[in-house]
């Protein structure tokens, strides 16, 4: 077939293609519709909500007078007044809506007060008197630790006899680290808008990646069921995992005051409330001890973790798993130890956050392996290199499941070249050599990173296609939007199967009532689990017309051809809109849902072994920074990336997720810096205080490439890789760029993360060891 | 002096051009910020609200105004969050929606958007959308620092921002130069703007002292020194308000609503800068915008601190007097005004006196401004040939931080020996302060190894700093001290210094 004919044919906008975001056209004119723009319904009450100002506190008295007589106040309630029950926590039911007296986390929502207005709301529930009773707070997870405070019981996983391999080993080393938390900072707040419809149902706007679990806990706490209530999210300005089980909280607060009062209710996080209130990424105290030998070879490794969870469960324990899942990383850990407890603090109960434990696991293996290769002498990446999972052999992770799609040697390899690691590394010697005050340094890290929930069951997803008889298709799907592309993403998927333009798609809100019991949009499984399931829908409506227009034709269905918006049937050509309309005419089903479980997955909790991961994604980073010695400060000069995002759904998009990924998680590893006060209170609740990345944070030289060969082993929807996670741990290697600066070739800087230029300068200076 | 009414009681309106038309609002609460308005009572919800303190830039306005010139109108990036509305009064408003033609096509600076996938969840798109316009009108084909400057004040948590920088080059491209609407014509200095355009701007200008408010509340924008003055005796307890970029974050976050506030920003002597051979005179309502460049102009040496000064949209708004006037112990102008010997005209119905800058500062947060007295303006004396001066930041995040310490040195000499020492910090102290023990270390000594030793110790003398989020006390003395090795390495040229020119432009 001639070159031109194959693109006449091609649709626009299919699977491969790079199109615009679909709603870029939206955002760029100040169009798309956020929750808090959707157009207001008449007598909206406008909510604020009462925070704890202690830690850890039982509530004597809860004074609301000068709330209620505050100018426009027209509601006000407490714990008391919840029919249903007071649980927004998603596993566990231990994360009350209001507290019910006793405060866990300065910060908790104690009453909440609806006025006419945002700004009256605001200032009323300031007006509470609250006279409290302070125990004991646990502040940081050391402590808890000590006190045998947890929010969940330990876990240990192990492999092998770890103490006898670290103990018969040539060399040990044995440490602590810490890598600190991170807000979110999605642009947009938390909020949501709970509209009363007839008897006591209610309509939610929630910004979600849940809509399923906003669903099923407002109903729970209005005292319904999840038949009586319906949860929308068209998108979300930004989630991260912080829009996973936070947005219950806000939402459930709506939806009880819709209940009471009859009225639609909004409530909507002013900033420094949002950051007050709501989880954030763990922090992480990590012991490790190690045996290697000579060349650096990890013979035996034990790892205790200990995680800020805060006052609840929320979804630590999942999270904590991968963490343990993860903290191999790249490499082959033949002997291995790895406990880790789940420690309850007063302070703000932690959540799902890009990565979702599993930079924290990364975080500690890259680090001992630092360790080792300072300890040595040697280069880093000779380390990393030494100690990476081989392919045949040396390929069983310590939770036994078999890498089969190891790309690591090629993808490191390919990147050392490229990025001329071996040249620079020298070449900054020289540099270090002869200036005593900045420093540089490179360093190249790897991720490895698991792809599905670990919770097996939430490996589903379903999806909903609708062709109307103008020939335009309605999408819906289970998965949610917050700027990572997914409805774009599947809208492809469903043009590719169905052979039509993308323009012919709408892609339509995440809905409760369209597709039920939806997973989260988490895990970066995104466009696997709903792209495969609207490629099931699509499916069932493209076989129909097919075994129709054979019958109505009169022609094998070998004969019936899809080609770009319209059928080849025998010599005959049908206009898509002409065959559907044929079809409706003649009674054809043209509305589909489509379902789909990952296969291949089992594991087994108790024994934390199986095949938890359908596949891996992998990547790699070479970052280079300059540190000034005097101060700390440090700039990222120069970064090379290679990731494998399988056969790309959308390289646009996916180059998006990879070069956002890196940034954010830069951010996390160096300016990001959570602060509470003596008495437990965040003290970095705003932008002002809390610095992630701005556009001169970029390294001015930032090539980011994806790996050509890129196709997934296993059937993902058209052999694509998930991408949304695995590229944020690649700026582990800031991280150890800023370390191997310090170093300049002696010595192991006490460097944790943050890398704040403070943290910088101490550990500059030999300070900093814990 | 003009009569001015200090009672008001009949409350005008808020005049400004919005889309071509004339907006003209009654009842304007002083304490109502634009970004409500536009989102709340306009329905315009493209402007976004991230953080409502300034911060994030999702809520970024461009608004026009008349140029000192009569002729031009300059078109700049502000904050709606912390902008009041009444403030708007004699200006153009322009919002991101105002940008999409007729027909419904985009906006060069759009469409490069969309070109180069630099939106994701898209919430801080607009803003973006909104600093890149007032750089595509300002600007010739900028270059990255430029650019990165031009976006400092605007947060992006998806994209890691590569494609929105390079929307920043590629929007250039897509414009026509003989676009027929101005808005979409990239920016030529000194262009005249289309005369319709001008002649809307001058129909809604003042000559008279203004008052708005609704109920008891009230916001007078005098237009002399004396009319402040007097507003000011009959209201002590007023805001004084000048760019808003402190005050209004007490009604953003403290959620205070002030009764009485008195503008600035339209007073004709605080307006002026006097540029003369022995120094520059900057009237307290001047923007940062417009008072750095005069300054810089005189000390080079002062680039990169006003560069990192907060963001282009603040420095739009935020005054010189109001960083002064504020008397933040962290306030990033205060260091090098103070080694350079200013001098500060206050006004009050007394008259006017001059005081020292380094006399200015009585405790935290506390002035010699007496009850009824106001800023006039701030007295920059002429650099004098072989000044070293030298200021530096230190923050968490390079752009659009507050300074953990911020430094500032100027030191005389006379051959290799220093004949006058200034040694000045912010961060340190419950307000920016002289380091008098280092600065009499110094003084006399030949500048080298042992002499910047000894000018380090000195500091501990100086200053007891304290430890909060942004820095410890340790921390703050270390680095401060270490500031004083950067200016000597940096003088001697013994060793390069300073990570943020690497790689850069
Ligand atoms: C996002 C953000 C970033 C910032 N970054 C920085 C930074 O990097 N460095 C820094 O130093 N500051 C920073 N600031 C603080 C602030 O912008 C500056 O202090 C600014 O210069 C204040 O000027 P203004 O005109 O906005 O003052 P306003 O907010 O209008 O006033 C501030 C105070 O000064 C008083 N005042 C104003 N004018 C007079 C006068 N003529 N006479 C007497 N009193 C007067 C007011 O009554 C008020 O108490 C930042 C603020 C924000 C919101
Ligand atoms: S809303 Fe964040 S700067 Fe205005
Ligand atoms: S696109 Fe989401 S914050 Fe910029």
């Amino acid at each position: 077939m001639a070159a031109a004919d194959t693109d006449r044919r091609r649709i626009r906008g299919g699977v491969g293609e790079a199109v615009p975001h679909d709603s870029a056209h939206l955002h760029v004119a100040g169009e798309a519709t956020y929750t808090d723009d959707i157009i207001e319904p008449r007598g909206l009450l406008h909510l604020a909500v009462g925070m704890s100002s202690k830690a850890h506190a039982r509530v004597r008295r809860l004074d609301l007078d000068a709330v209620r007589a505050s100018p426009g106040v027209v509601d006000v309630m407490t714990a008391a007044d919840i029919p249903g029950e007071n649980n927004c926590g998603p596993v566990v039911h231990d994360d009350p809506i209001l507290a019910p007296g006793l405060v866990e986390y300065a910060g908790q929502a104690l009453f909440a007060v609806a006025a006419r207005t945002y700004e009256q709301a605001r200032r009323a529930a300031r007006l509470a008197v609250v006279e409290y009773e302070e125990l004991e707070a646990v502040l940081d997870p050391l402590t808890a630790l000590a006190k045998g405070s947890f929010v969940l019981p330990s876990e240990t996983l192990a492999r092998g006899d770890s103490r006898a391999a670290i103990d018969a080993a040539p060399r040990r080393l044995a440490g602590r680290t810490r890598v600190g938390g991170q807000d979110h900072f999605y642009l947009e707040g938390q909020v949501a808008m709970a509209v009363p419809r007839e008897g006591g149902d209610l309509y939610v706007h929630s910004s979600t990646q849940h809509p399923g679990e906003v669903q099923l806990l407002v109903a729970r706490a209005i005292g319904r069921e999840a038949k009586d209530v319906v949860v929308e999210c068209r998108r979300m300005g930004g989630g991260f995992g912080g829009k996973e089980s936070q947005p219950a909280l806000i939402a459930c607060i709506a939806a009880l005051m819709a209940q009471r009062s009859g009225l639609p209710c909004k409530l909507r996080l002013d900033r420094d409330d949002d950051m007050l209130m709501t989880g954030k990424r763990h922090d992480f105290v990590i012991d490790y001890e190690v045996g290697f030998d000579d060349t650096g070879r990890i013979e035996g490794i034990e790892f205790m973790f200990a995680a800020r969870c805060g006052m609840s469960a929320d979804l630590s324990g999942a999270i904590n798993d991968r963490t343990m899942f993860h903290c191999d990383n790249a490499y082959y850990l033949p002997n291995v130890t790895i406990v880790s407890h789940r420690c309850k603090t007063n302070t703000v109960s932690n959540t799902a956050f890009r990565g979702f434990g599993g930079p924290q696991g990364m975080y500690a293996i890259e680090y001992v392996i630092d360790e080792i290769a300072r300890t040595l002498g040697r280069d880093p990446l000779d380390v990393r290199r030494r100690n990476f999972y081989g392919t045949g052999e040396r390929d069983v992770t310590p939770y036994l499941q078999k890498l089969e799609d190891n790309v690591l040697d090629e993808i490191v390899d390919e990147l050392a070249t490229t990025a001329d690691y071996a040249a620079r590394r020298e070449e900054i010697r020289l540099y270090n050599a002869s200036s005593p005050v900045l420093k540089r340094g490179i360093a190249l890290t790897p991720v490895k990173f698991g792809i599905s929930f670990t919770a097996t069951h939430l490996n589903q997803a379903g999806a909903l296609v609708n062709v109307y008889t103008d020939g335009t298709v309605h999408l819906n799907h289970g998965g949610t939007e917050m700027g990572q592309g997914l409805f774009t993403k599947v809208a492809q998927v469903v043009a590719e199967e169905l052979s039509i333009d993308l323009d012919r798609i709408k892609i339509t809100a995440s809905d409760t009532s369209k597709v039920p019991n939806a997973s989260a949009t988490a895990a970066s499984a995104g466009s696997d689990l709903n792209g495969k399931a609207a490629q099931a829908a699509a499916r069932k409506i493209r076989k129909r017309l097919v075994r129709f227009a054979a019958r109505h034709f009169g022609v094998a269905r070998d004969d019936v051809r899809f080609e770009r918006n319209r059928l080849r049937v025998n010599g005959q050509l049908i206009p898509w809109e002409e065959l559907v309309r044929l079809a409706w005419f003649n009674r054809v089903a043209l509305s589909a849902t489509g379902y789909y479980r990952t296969p291949r997955i089992n594991y087994d909790r108790k024994t934390f072994s199986g095949r938890p991961f359908f596949y891996f994604a992998y990547g790699a980073a070479v970052s280079e920074v300059i540190v000034d010695t005097l101060t700390g400060e440090h700039r990222l000069l120069r970064v090379d990336i290679l990731h494998d995002c399988g056969a790309s759904l959308n390289p646009a998009i996916d180059l998006g997720q990879v070069e956002g990924g890196f940034v954010q998680g830069a951010g996390w590893l160096t300016s990001e810096e959570l602060c509470w006060s003596e008495r437990g209170e965040l003290t970095t609740h705003a932008p002002s205080t809390y610095k992630i990345p701005t556009s001169s944070d970029l390294a001015p030289d930032f090539r980011v490439r994806m790996l050509e060969s890129g196709r997934n082993r296993e059937k993902t929807i058209y052999r694509s890789k998930a991408v949304g996670e695995p590229p944020l741990m690649l700026a582990l290697s800031v991280f150890h760029a800023i370390r191997d600066a310090l170093s300049d070739g002696r010595g192991r800087p006490a460097l944790h993360a943050p890398a704040t230029p403070e943290a910088v300068l101490l550990a500059a200076t030999g300070g900093g060891h814990d | 002096m003009a009569a001015v009414d200090t009672t008001a009681e009949g409350a005008g309106t808020v005049r400004f051009v919005l889309d071509g038309e004339i907006v003209e609002l009654h009842d304007v609460d002083p304490n109502r910020t634009l970004l409500q308005w536009l989102r709340d009572d306009l329905r315009r919800t493209g402007t976004k609200e991230g953080c409502a303190e300034g911060d994030c830039g999702a809520c970024t306005v461009v608004v026009g105004e008349l140029d000192r010139d009569d002729s031009t109108i300059r078109l700049r990036a502000v904050n709606s969050c912390i902008r009041f509305l009444a403030t708007l009064d004699g200006k153009e408003l322009i919002t991101v929606e105002s940008l999409r033609d007729a027909d419904g096509s985009l906006h060069p600076v759009q469409q490069a958007l969309v070109e180069n996938h630099g939106s994701q969840c898209g919430f801080c798109t607009p803003g973006f959308v909104m600093s890149l316009l007032a750089l595509f009108k300002n600007a010739d084909r900028p270059g990255r620092i430029e650019i990165d400057d031009a976006l400092a004040g605007n947060l992006c948590r998806c994209t890691g921002y590569r494609p929105i920088v390079a929307a920043a080059t590629r929007m250039y491209q897509l414009a026509d130069p003989a676009d027929a609407d101005w808005l979409r014509r990239p920016g030529r200095p000194g262009e005249a703007p289309p005369a319709d355009r001008l002649e809307r701007l001058r129909s809604i200008a003042r000559e008279q002292a203004t008052c708005v408010g609704s109920g008891d509340h009230r916001l007078y924008a005098p237009r002399d020194a004396g009319e402040l003055a007097t507003l000011l005796a009959a209201h002590p307890s007023a805001l004084l308000l000048a760019g808003g970029t402190d005050a209004a974050l007490q009604v953003t976050k403290q959620l205070r609503e002030f009764e009485t506030i008195i503008y600035t920003g339209n007073v004709a002597e605080l307006l002026c800068i006097e540029n003369g051979p022995d120094g520059i005179e900057i009237g307290a309502a001047v923007t940062l915008a417009d008072a750095v460049p005069v300054i810089v102009g005189h000390y080079p040496e002062l680039e990169e601190l006003f560069l990192r000064f907060a963001s282009p949209p603040i420095r739009n708004a935020a005054t010189l007097g109001g960083n002064v006037a504020n008397a933040s112990p962290i306030g990033d102008s205060m260091p090098a005004l103070l080694v350079l010997d200013c001098e500060l005209s206050l006004q009050g119905a007394a008259g006017t006196r001059v005081l020292p800058l380094a006399e200015f500062y009585l405790g935290y947060r506390k002035t010699a401004l007496q009850p009824g007295e106001f800023l006039r303006s701030i007295r920059i004396p002429a650099r004098s040939a072989g000044d070293l001066v030298k200021s530096y930041k230190v923050s968490k995040r390079f752009d659009q931080d507050i300074s953990a310490v911020c430094g500032a040195f100027r030191l005389r000499f006379s051959g290799d020996r220093v004949t006058e020492a200034r040694v000045a910090y912010g961060g340190m102290a419950a307000t920016p302060a002289r380091a008098l023990d280092c600065e009499s270390a110094l003084a006399g000594a030949v500048f080298d190894e042992a002499a910047v030793e000894q000018a380090m110790q000195a500091l501990a003398r100086d200053y007891e700093p304290i430890s909060d989020m942004r820095a410890s006390a340790a921390y703050r003395m270390r680095i401060a001290a270490n500031l004083l090795r950067r200016l000597y390495l940096e003088y001697s040229g013994n060793a390069a210094v300073g990570v943020y020119a690497h790689g850069r432009g």
